[in-house]
C-alpha cells in the first residue's frame, strides 16, 4: 500500500515535469505546425543560464530566496532573446514549406547551439544545488520528499492553467486560436498572423527554457541534456495529441506514471516503457488521445 | 533508335569508372564509398516513402534489424558469403516491416514518423537488454567472403566495395522501375491527394504498405552492408538520431532521381568526416550550418544542382 | 534532343564523381614526417566530455608538451619519443561506432598518424580493435572498460594501458564486505547499457562469494544520462538495502548525488560510487559523510607520493586550477606506455629508430612508471595493462571534502590471471590457478 502510494507520489512529481518540457513543443506545433527540435536546446540554455545567473545571485551574498527568481528571470531572458532571433531570423523564411523541411531547419538550428553552448560554457558540468535543499524536505508515505519536487508541480500547475486561460479567456488567446483553425481566413479577416507566429514561438522557447531552469537544481548541467529531452517531450505531445494542452497534460501523467510503477515493480521494461504507451495509444487512438477531426479535402 | 535511359547511364558510368579505380584508390576512400553506399540503400528507401508524402523516423528500426540479422548469420551459422549476408539483412527486414505494415500502413504524416521511431526504439531498448548480443556495446562481425572462399585482407574490402557497386546498380535500377510502374507511380499522387486516389480505384492502404516493405528491405540491406564494412554493430543503430540522420541526408539529397540518395549520402560523409578532422570541437556547427545551407538554397535537395542544370540544356 | 540532355547530365554525374575521386587521392599526402604523430581520440562533445575526454586530452596535452621539452618529467630524461618530437592530433570520440570507424580509418589512412591512442567507450574499442590489426597500426586503448577486448580475441597490435573494469566491482566488494562483515541486503543503480550491466553483475557475483548471505534486494538500471532519479531514490529508500552499490559517472553521479543526499538516502545506505573520484572535486562538500569512492585505480588522491606523482599533479593544477582525476592518470598511463616501449626498441635496436613490430615486441609484458605507480602489461599476452585499485570513505572536515579510511588493493587480488575470464574467476572464488 505504501508502495503504491509512493508510486503514485514519484509518477504525479516526475509527470509535472514533463508537462513543463513538453508543453512548449505542442504549443509551438499547434499553432505553427512545427514540430521544433530545437526545444531540446533552448531547454538546455534555460538549464544553463538558470546556473550561471543563479551561481551569481548566491555568489553576492544576495538573499538566498532570491535564487527562484533567478531561475524564471534566466528562462524569460533565453525565450525572450532566443525566440525572436529563429523565428525572424530563420523561420519565417520558410513558412508554407513542407512539416519536414521546417523540422530539418529546427535540427539544424538544434546541432549549432550544442556547439554554441560549449563554446560559451565549456564542457564542465554546471550546478546550482542551492534552490534544491533551501526549502528542507517533508516525509510523505514513510519517505522524505524535498519540497523543491512540489514547488515543481506548482510551475507545471501554473503553466498549464495560465496558458489554458490565455487562450480560453483573453481576446488575444481567441484571435490565436482562429489562426490555429485557418491561418489564411484569419489573415483576411485582419489578423496579423506573423505577429501571432512571433509571440507564439516566443512564448514556446520561454516555455523550454523554463523547463531547463527548473530543472537546472536538481541535476548536474552538462552538454547534451537537450538531446535526451528531445525523445521525451516528443512523446509525451505525441501521445496527448500534438497541438493539445490538455492531451500535453494527459500525456505526461500516464508517462509519468507508467515509468515510475515500472520503476518500482519492473525495472527491466523502464528503458522503453514510454514507448510501449506510445505504440498502445497510438494503436487505438492513431492521433493522440485529444485531436481535432481533420476535414476531408478532395 | 531507342532512348537509352538517362538514369541508366548515370549510374553505370561513375559505378564502372569507380569499380575501375578501385583498386587504384586509398583504402579509407573505399571504405567511405562503400559505407556511404551503405546508408544509400536506407535513404533510397526513404526517399519512396518521401515521394509518397511519407516520412519515417524509425528506419533505424530495420537498418539495425538488418545488420543484426547478418552478424547473427556470420557468428550463430558461420555464414560469411557476402551475398548471403546482404540477403539475409534484407530478407529479415521485409519480413518485419510485412507484419508492422498492417499497422503502420493507415497513419500519416508525423503519426507515422513517430510510430515508426517508437517501434525501433524498442527495438533498441532490446537489444540494449540483451548480454547476450553484448548489450550497448555489440559485437564484432566476421570479415565476410565472396562465396565462402576467404580473400586477403587487402582484397575484402574491395571485394565488399565491388559488391556493394554491383548491388547499388541492380538496386537503383528496380527502384527506378517500380517508380515507372503503375503501383510506384501512384505516389505522387498519394502524396497529393489521397481520397482522389481510393476514388479512382487503387488502394492507398497497400500501396504504402508494399512501399513500407521495399523501404525496410532497402535498410535492412544497407544495414547488412553497414555492419560488415564497419565489422561491427551496436544498438546504437536503432537510436532515433541515427534515423533522424537518416532523414536529414534524405532531404539534402533530394527526390529527384534514384541517384541522388547515393551522392547525397557520400556527399555527407565527406562533410562530416572532414568537419571532425578539421574542427574537433565544433563538427556539429559546421553540420547544422551546411544543413542550412542545403535547405535554404536548393529546398528540393542537391539533385536539383543537376535537375535545374538539365532543364537550361 | 532528349537523348542530349540525358548525356549532359550522365558527363556531369561522371565527371563529379571523378573529381572527388581525385580529391581524395590527393588529399592523402604521402610524405614522411620527422615527429611522430600520435591521434589522440577522447569525447570532446557531449556528457562524456567535461568528466572524461576533456581532462585526458589535456593530460596528453601536458605531458607531450613536458616530454617534448625534455628533463621536465621525472624518471623520463629524454626528449619526446627517444629524442623524437611528439605531435598530436585530437579527434572527438562522439558520434558511435560506425562514424569512430571512420574516423579511426581517416586518421590512419588520410592524416597518417604512427600510432593512436584513445577510445573510452567499450563499445568503441570492441569495434576499433579489429580494425586497428586490419590496418597493423599500433592503437592503445587508455581507458574503455569491457574485459571482452582481450578476453573474447587476442591482438597483436591493439594495447590497454589501464585496468578493465572487473578491477573495480571486485575491490567496491571486498571493500564492502570488510567494512560490513555482517551484510544482510545491498542494492544497485547502474546505468542501462553494457558499462553499468557488467559493473553490477560482477559486483553481485562477487558479492556472492564474499558475503553468502547477503542478498541484492533491489537492481535499479537508469537509461543513461536521464537525470531524474526521484522514483529510483524512493525504490532505493524503502529497500532497506546496507549498501548501495553505484557505477554512475559524470552528470548521472552529480545528479544522484544532488538528488538522494536531501532525501537522506546516504544517511540510511552505504553508497558506493565505484568511479567517485573523478567528481570529487567538483561536489567538494556536497558528498555526504561516510561515502565510499573509487577512482578505477591508485590514481588521484589514492596515488603513490613519488616524485613523478607529485610533478604531475602540481603541471595539471596549475594549468587547469583542479587536480588530475582519473582519465587524466589513465592517459599519462598511456603516453608513458609508449614512450618506454619505444624507447626499450630503441635501445635493442642500438639507437636507431625502431620499427612498429619492435616497438610492439617490447610494449608487451612490459613494466612501468606512471604518476599512479607501476603499470604491468600483464594480461591478454601482455597485451592488457593490471593495476592495484583503491577506495576511501568521505568524510567534510573544517568544510573541506577528506577521503579516509583508504584501502589499496593489489594488483592480484582484484584481477584474474592470465588465460581466464573475468566472469569465471569471480565465480570460482577468486583462485589463482586453474
Amino acid at each position: 500500500m505504501v508502495e503504491l502510494l509512493s508510486t503514485v507520489v514519484d509518477g504525479i512529481i516526475y509527470s509535472s515535469w514533463l508537462f513543463v518540457v513538453a508543453v512548449g513543443l505542442t504549443l509551438i506545433y499547434g499553432v505553427m505546425k512545427i514540430l521544433n527540435i530545437a526545444h531540446g536546446s533552448l531547454y538546455a540554455l534555460g538549464a544553463y543560464s538558470a546556473a550561471s545567473l543563479g551561481g551569481f545571485w548566491l555568489g553576492h551574498g544576495y538573499p538566498p530566496l532570491g535564487s527562484y527568481g533567478m531561475l524564471a528571470l534566466s528562462a524569460v531572458l533565453v525565450g525572450l532573446v532566443m525566440g525572436p532571433l529563429i523565428e525572424r531570423g530563420l523561420l519565417r523564411f520558410m513558412y508554407g514549406k513542407d512539416e519536414i523541411v521546417l523540422l530539418l531547419a529546427t535540427y539544424s538550428v538544434f546541432l549549432i547551439l550544442e556547439d554554441a553552448i560549449k563554446l560559451i560554457w565549456g564542457v564542465d558540468s554546471l550546478s546550482i544545488a542551492e534552490p534544491y535543499g533551501l526549502l528542507g524536505s517533508v516525509d510523505f508515505a514513510g519517505l522524505t520528499y524535498p519540497v523543491y519536487s512540489f514547488i515543481l508541480l506548482a510551475v507545471s500547475a501554473v503553466t498549464g492553467i495560465g496558458l489554458a486561460w490565455v487562450l480560453q479567456r483573453t481576446r488575444q488567446g481567441k484571435l490565436l486560436i482562429a489562426v490555429i483553425h485557418d491561418s489564411e481566413m484569419s489573415a483576411v479577416m485582419g489578423i496579423r498572423v506573423p505577429r501571432f507566429y512571433l509571440i507564439t514561438f516566443t512564448v514556446g522557447a520561454m516555455l523550454a527554457a523554463v523547463g531547463g531552469a527548473f530543472t537546472a537544481p536538481m541535476v548536474s548541467v552538462v552538454p547534451g541534456m537537450g538531446v535526451e529531452v528531445i525523445v521525451l517531450a516528443f512523446a509525451v505531445v505525441v501521445i496527448g495529441g500534438l497541438g493539445s494542452l490538455k492531451g500535453a497534460a494527459l500525456g505526461a501523467l500516464m508517462v509519468g506514471l507508467v515509468r515510475s510503477a515500472s520503476v518500482h515493480f519492473l525495472p527491466q521494461v523502464e528503458l522503453f516503457s514510454i514507448y510501449l504507451v506510445m505504440v498502445l495509444v497510438l494503436l487505438f487512438r492513431p492521433k493522440g488521445l485529444f485531436s481535432s477531426a481533420e476535414a476531408r479535402k478532395i | 533508335m531507342k532512348r537509352i535511359d538517362p538514369t541508366l547511364m548515370a549510374l553505370i558510368l561513375p559505378l564502372a569508372m569507380l569499380l575501375a579505380a578501385g583498386p587504384f584508390l586509398p583504402q579509407w576512400v573505399l571504405f567511405l564509398v562503400t559505407l556511404s553506399i551503405g546508408k544509400g540503400f536506407v535513404v533510397l528507401g526513404l526517399m519512396l516513402l518521401l515521394r509518397t508524402g511519407l516520412v519515417s523516423f524509425g528506419q533505424g528500426l530495420f537498418y539495425c534489424l538488418g545488420a543484426y540479422a547478418a552478424g547473427g548469420m556470420g557468428t550463430a551459422f558461420d555464414v560469411s558469403d557476402v551475398f548471403l549476408l546482404l540477403v539475409s539483412g534484407a530478407a529479415a527486414a521485409a519480413l518485419l516491416a510485412f507484419v508492422l505494415g498492417f499497422l503502420v500502413a493507415k497513419y500519416r504524416d508525423i503519426f507515422f514518423a513517430m510510430l515508426s521511431m517508437a517501434f525501433s526504439m524498442i527495438l533498441y531498448g532490446l537489444l540494449v537488454k540483451t548480454a547476450a548480443l553484448g548489450s550497448s556495446d555489440g559485437f564484432n562481425v566476421p570479415v565476410p567472403t565472396l562465396f565462402e572462399a576467404k580473400l586477403a585482407e587487402a582484397s575484402t574490402r574491395y571485394m565488399v566495395f565491388a559488391v556493394a557497386c554491383v548491388a547499388t546498380f541492380f538496386v537503383a535500377l528496380a527502384v527506378h522501375w517500380y517508380q515507372k510502374s503503375p503501383l510506384g507511380s501512384l505516389s505522387p499522387a498519394i502524396k497529393d491527394n489521397e481520397l482522389r486516389v481510393e476514388y479512382m480505384g487503387a488502394s492507398v492502404r497497400h500501396a504504402i504498405h508494399v512501399k513500407f516493405v521495399i523501404a525496410a528491405a532497402l535498410a535492412g540491406l544497407g544495414g547488412a552492408l553497414t555492419g560488415m564494412t564497419v565489422g561491427h554493430i551496436d544498438p546504437e543503430m536503432a537510436y532515433w538520431t541515427t534515423s533522424g540522420e537518416f532523414v536529414f541526408v534524405t532531404i539534402l539529397s533530394g527526390t529527384g532521381s534514384v541517384v541522388a540518395p547515393f551522392l547525397g549520402s557520400l556527399i555527407f560523409e565527406l562533410i562530416r568526416s572532414y568537419a571532425y578532422e578539421y574542427s574537433p570541437n565544433t563538427w556539429q556547427m559546421v553540420l547544422g550550418t551546411s544543413m542550412l545551407i542545403v535547405i535554404v538554397f536548393l529546398p528540393a535537395g542537391m539533385w536539383s544542382v543537376f535537375a535545374s542544370r538539365r532543364k537550361r540544356a | 534532343m532528349q537523348k542530349r540532355f540525358g548525356f549532359g547530365r550522365i558527363l556531369f554525374v561522371a565527371f563529379a564523381t571523378v573529381l572527388i575521386a581525385v580529391g581524395f587521392a590527393i588529399s592523402a599526402p604521402a610524405v614522411e614526417q620527422k615527429p611522430i604523430k600520435i591521434g589522440i581520440v577522447s569525447f570532446l562533445s557531449g556528457p562524456a566530455a567535461g568528466p572524461f575526454g576533456v581532462p585526458a586530452r589535456n593530460g596528453a596535452e601536458i605531458l607531450a608538451e613536458a616530454l617534448n621539452e625534455g628533463g621536465k618529467v621525472p624518471g623520463y630524461g629524454t626528449k619526446g619519443l627517444g629524442g623524437a618530437p611528439i605531435e598530436l592530433v585530437y579527434l572527438d570520440e562522439a558520434g558511435g561506432t560506425t562514424k569512430q570507424v571512420t574516423e579511426y580509418r581517416n586518421l590512419v589512412q588520410r592524416q597518417n598518424v604512427d600510432l593512436v591512442i584513445g577510445y573510452i567507450s567499450s563499445g568503441d574499442t570492441l569495434a576499433i580493435a579489429p580494425v586497428a590489426e586490419e590496418l597493423k597500426k599500433l592503437t592503445v586503448f587508455f581507458d574503455s572498460g569491457t574485459p571482452r577486448i582481450f578476453e573474447d580475441a587476442s591482438y597483436k597490435y591493439v594495447f590497454r594501458t589501464g585496468s578493465h573494469s572487473t578491477m573495480d566491482s571486485v575491490g567496491a566488494a571486498l571493500y564492502v564486505t570488510e567494512m560490513r562483515p555482517n551484510i544482510r541486503k545491498y542494492a544497485g543503480i547502474n546505468q542501462n547499457y553494457a558499462w553499468g550491466q557488467d559493473s553490477w553483475s560482477d559486483f553481485e557475483a562477487a558479492m556472492k562469494i564474499l558475503a553468502p548471505k547477503a542478498k541484492a534486494v533491489t537492481s535499479q538500471m537508469t537509461k543513461l544520462m536521464s537525470g531524474q532519479f526521484g522514483a529510483e531514490i524512493s525504490v532505493l529508500l524503502s529497500s532497506g538495502a546496507e549498501v548501495i552499490h553505484s557505477s554512475f559517472w559524470g552528470g548521472d553521479t552529480e545528479s544522484f548525488v544532488l538528488q538522494a543526499a536531501p532525501r537522506g538516502l546516504f544517511k540510511k545506505s552505504t553508497v558506493v560510487l565505484t568511479c567517485g573520484e573523478h567528481i570529487m572535486y567538483r561536489l567538494g562538500n556536497k558528498i555526504p559523510d561516510g561515502t565510499v569512492l573509487g577512482g578505477k585505480g591508485t590514481v588521484g588522491i589514492f596515488a603513490p607520493d613519488t616524485e613523478l606523482n607529485r610533478w604531475f599533479q602540481k603541471v595539471y593544477a596549475e594549468r587547469y586550477y583542479v587536480p588530475p582525476t582519473y582519465p587524466t592518470y589513465r592517459m599519462a598511463q598511456a603516453i608513458l606506455g609508449v614512450k618506454s616501449a619505444y624507447e626499450k626498441a630503441m635501445a635493442a635496436n642500438k639507437g636507431m629508430t625502431p620499427t612498429q613490430d619492435q616497438v610492439i615486441a617490447s610494449f608487451e609484458h612490459l613494466s612501468f612508471d606512471t604518476p599512479s605507480g607501476k603499470v604491468e602489461m600483464g594480461l591478454g599476452k601482455g597485451h592488457q595493462a593490471v593495476t592495484g585499485i583503491s577506495y576511501g570513505t568521505t568524510k567534510v572536515v573544517n568544510g573541506k571534502l577528506t577521503i579516509t579510511n583508504i584501502k589499496t588493493y593489489p594488483k592480484e587480488k582484484v584481477n584474474p590471471p592470465e588465460g581466464v575470464l573475468s566472469k569465471d574467476w569471480i565465480e570460482s572464488g577468486f583462485k589463482r590457478t586453474k
